[in-house]
Formats: structure tokens, sequence, C-alpha cells
């Protein structure tokens, strides 16, 4: 890092010491947080990173009001926050970020709310979703489409049409989990899994694994594959709970991830040749186009529709078939970049010629988290 | 089917508390005066630790919703609504709309519903049915 660039400017511990029996683990952290803010003279309106340990920096933002361009979980033990300080300090000189929030909170004795919001015990999901019978991400990423559909004017149809383009996109790749062609009715009419939702309209559940390795653009040169180069970067979280989206109709994260790395990549839409957006759903791509910039709102589905995404339309859309056809293991994110990096090496199965610029953009919980990278084969 | 009691923690207690009474209990901030909700001893708009709790009228509309077809072994065999409701104070909550058939023709959004109160352990969860 670059020396005496980046300073302290609140500190301060948890109100009381010892035994706490009236906090959880979660309010440990934002009572510590709440003080140093107050310490530092801001407001969770001033924090735009987020970094803690034990916690996850996406229910602690949105415990505290925090729309973060910055989250660090570095999680590696007692010197987790060493870490999140030269992790912040990078963040901070590189512009991703201005004013990091690094907190630590642990009911060691108490044990007080130990499991966090997701995890069991007594987070805000076990008790504020969990008693309603949700059953995992098919039940929950899907609770605000109904409304989304409404306020849109698009239909169930169009839905299942998100499933049928990428299978024709999944019929190019002889690595895709399903590549038989589909239709419409197919989709339709495929077993119901959470109305409005048919299985067909759902990810696959698979096993597999991807990684990447990366280094300066001065060495890449030196390697035997053509370099990609990251031309842009975001990310952002809004909540750990579905049902407390501010915005039914689009996602925080995903439109103040998006904005992020089109900036940095100084970027406009009609530049970028080709777009993986995370497709968890069929509703995700349709969110992704609005959220990102590349429809305006309620133009998605019909930009679909006019076979914009499919093979030879002008923006290419999940071309290995996406999480909906390809393949999902979980965290799907992974795969979304490895086929970006194909195609901009120009490699990939269903390859798009020329392709110079790919958006990668990922989706983390149930619209909790999003990440979003932008890649150039054009050497800077 | 009984339903399983929400572990609380101390900042949600005072919630839990209001539910085994069948008062739907909110918070609101002292100084942005903005309701909002799941609880939390400070705003999260402001981050103000001076806040109070009220009680909400149990009045709102059908926000959003799936019907769950695979619902989890303790919800039944049954497909089912897990939904979402705006009060009329403002703030959604996720829920079950009960009372009505679990039908996309029965469930039509923006209708009004209200809150009703289903045993769950020493407290009551808030459930809503068509007003």
């Amino acid at each position: 890092m670059k020396p005496n660039s980046v300073a302290v400017v609140g500190a301060a511990e948890t109100t009381q010491m010892g035994r706490i029996p009236d906090m959880s683990v979660t309010m440990l952290h934002a009572d510590a947080a709440l003080n140093a803010m107050k310490d530092a003279g801001l407001k969770p309106s001033d924090i735009d990173g987020v970094a803690c340990a034990g916690e996850s920096p996406t229910n602690l933002a949105y415990y505290l009001g925090i729309t973060p361009k910055y989250l660090d979980g570095t999680g590696v033990g007692g010197c987790s926050f060493m870490l999140h300080v030269r992790h912040a300090a990078a963040a901070i000189n590189e512009g991703l970020c201005s004013t990091v929030l690094i907190t630590h909170g642990e009911s060691g004795k108490s044990r007080v709310g130990v499991g966090g919001f997701g995890g069991g015990g007594a987070g805000l999901n076990a008790q504020f979703e969990a008693p309603y019978g949700v059953a995992g991400p098919p039940s929950m990423f899907t609770i605000p489409v109904l409304r989304y559909l409404k306020t849109r004017g698009y239909t169930r149809e169009d839905l299942a049409r998100v499933a049928v383009v990428q299978r024709e996109w999944a019929a190019l790749n002889p690595r895709a989990s399903y590549k038989d062609p589909l239709t419409i009715d197919d989709v339709m009419n495929a077993d119901m899994i959470a109305y409005p939702f048919t299985k067909l309209m759902c990810c696959l559940v698979t096993d597999g694994g991807g990684a990447l390795i990366l280094t300066s653009a001065e060495r890449a040169k030196d390697f035997p594959q053509k370099p990609v180069y990251i031309m842009g970067t975001g990310e952002s979280s809004e909540t750990p709970m579905v049902s407390q989206m501010e915005d039914f109709n689009s996602s925080r994260a995903f439109t103040v991830s998006a904005a992020l790395a089109m900036k940095e990549a100084g970027i406009k839409h009609s530049d970028v040749d080709h777009l993986m957006i995370y497709d968890a759903f069929a509703h995700l791509p349709l969110y992704g186009l609005e959220d990102l910039g590349f429809c305006k709102p309620g133009e998605a589905a019909g930009f679909i529709n006019d076979r914009n995404t499919a093979i030879g339309g002008k923006l290419p859309l999940n071309t290995n078939g996406g999480g909906l056809s390809y393949m999902h293991s979980g965290m799907y994110g992974m795969y979304a970049l490895q086929e970006s990096v194909r195609q901009l090496r120009g490699i990939a199965p269903a390859q798009v010629p020329g392709a110079k610029i790919s958006v990668s953009h990922g989706v983390g919980g149930m619209f909790a988290a999003s990440g979003t990278v932008i890649f150039s084969n054009e050497a800077p | 089917m009984p339903r399983n009691a929400p572990a609380s923690t101390p900042e949600t207690k005072f919630f839990w508390e209001g539910a085994a009474k069948g008062e739907l209990l909110l918070q609101r901030c002292n100084d942005c005066s903005k309701p909002y909700f799941p609880p939390r001893p400070f705003c999260p708009k402001c981050g103000s630790r001076s806040v109070s709790v009220f009680q909400a009228s149990g009045k709102g509309i059908l926000f959003s919703y799936v019907i769950n077809h695979r619902p989890r072994p303790d919800f039944g065999k049954d497909p089912h609504s897990i939904a979402v409701v705006e009060l009329e104070e403002g703030v959604r909550m996720l829920t079950n709309i009960v009372g009505c058939p679990q039908t996309p023709e029965a469930l039509v959004l923006d209708m009004p519903v209200k809150v009703t109160w289903e045993p769950a352990g020493e407290t009551q969860l808030p459930l809503f049915t068509p007003a």
C-alpha cells in the first residue's frame, strides 16, 4: 500500500464491556459501529464501505442502513481486522470507496443471538422470514416477482421466454447440462415449484467449480494465454431479507454495483459486446437488463422477445446457457466470469464474433448483494 | 400443524411479547419519525438511538407472494402462500395469507388484508386474512 495515505478517524468499543446479556452478536457490532460513527461525527449514510468478521458485511450494512460500495467479509480468525485495515486502505487508495467501517462483536460469554441472521439461531431471517415456511431460494428469491410483473406489465410467459432463449445458447455448448430445445409451453407446463415459477424457470442443481488467476497487466503479456483485462468493477449490497427490499421492481445492489463498474470502465452500454447476468431464476435477466441500464424499466421482456439477447442478437446474454441450462452449483458467479473470459479469449463454444468487452454481473443471496466485473481483451 | 416459536433477541423481545398479546408492534425514529421494521434499537435511516415502539393498525394490502408447491415438512403437504404485506404504516413484512383458497384467483395483489394471530410456542405469529 501507499504509506501514510489512509488514516483512522473514528474508533470506539461497545458501550458496555465484560458481560452484556442484553445485546445480540449483531447488536454488539452495531453498538460499536454507532459509537465509532459518533466519535467521527458521521452518520450511516456517510459510510460507503463495510468490513467485519463473525458477521456478514451484507447483514451489518443492512442493519445499520448503509449502502456500501465496498464489502469485506474476510474471516481468517482473530487477525481478520488487521487484514480488513489493509484491504480498506487499498480500496480507499484505488477509489473504490471513501469511508470504511470495520467492526467486531462477539457474545463470547452470554451467547446471545449467536448464529447470525441467516444461520438459524435468533437472526432476523430466522425470526421474521423462516416462521412463514420459506424453503430455500425457490420460495424466497421469487417473492418480489408478482409485484414486478404487475408493475412492468410483464407476464409469466415473459419469464418462460428467458429460459427458452437461454436453452438455444446451451444447445451450442457441449458442456451444458441441458441442450434439448424448449418451448414456452414446455416451461409453463413444467412442475409448479413456487407460483409463478415452474421448475424450468429455476436454475439447475449440479456439482462443479472454477478458478481464476490474476496478475498485473504488464506481466500478463508474458503468459501463454491471451490476456483478459479488468476494465471496471462494482459491488454493493441491500438486505439479507428479500421481503425487505426497498423496491420490489429493482435491486438497489444491482444498480449501485453496475453503475460503479460502468463508470470505472468509462464505457457506454452500446460498447458492450457480451453480457452475463447471474440467472438463478428466470426473472434475474429481466431485472438485470433494467438495473444495469441496458433496457428502460418495462422494456426488458420486449427486448428478449425481439431476440436481442439470442444468437445473432445485438446483446448476446448468458451465452453458456446460464444457470437455467448450463450448470448451477450454488454460487454460480464463477461460471459467469469463466464465460466472459472464454468469450474475450475467443474460445467460447457459442463464440460472439469479435467480442471485445464483456460485462459479468452477479448476485449474492436473494438480491442481498451484487458484484459486477467488466472485462476487455484489448491491452491498456 | 403447530408453528415453531421464533427465538427472540434482546432487540426483538418487545415485538414477540406484543405478539403474544395480539399487538402488532413497530418502531419509529423520534428524530426523523419514520416507522421501520424489522426491530432494532436505532433508526436504520439516520442512526439515531432515540426510537419509540407503537402499535400498528394491523391493516394493509397484499404486496407480493408466492404459492409454495413444495412445502417445508413442518408446513404439511398442500401448497401455501408466502406473502409480503404492506402495512398502512408503510413497512412491509413477510407472512402467510390464510382464510382463503391458496390460489392466484383468490390471492389478488393490492387486496386489503388484516392481521390475525397464529399461536407459536409462547408467542403468536402475525398472519393476514382478506379484510
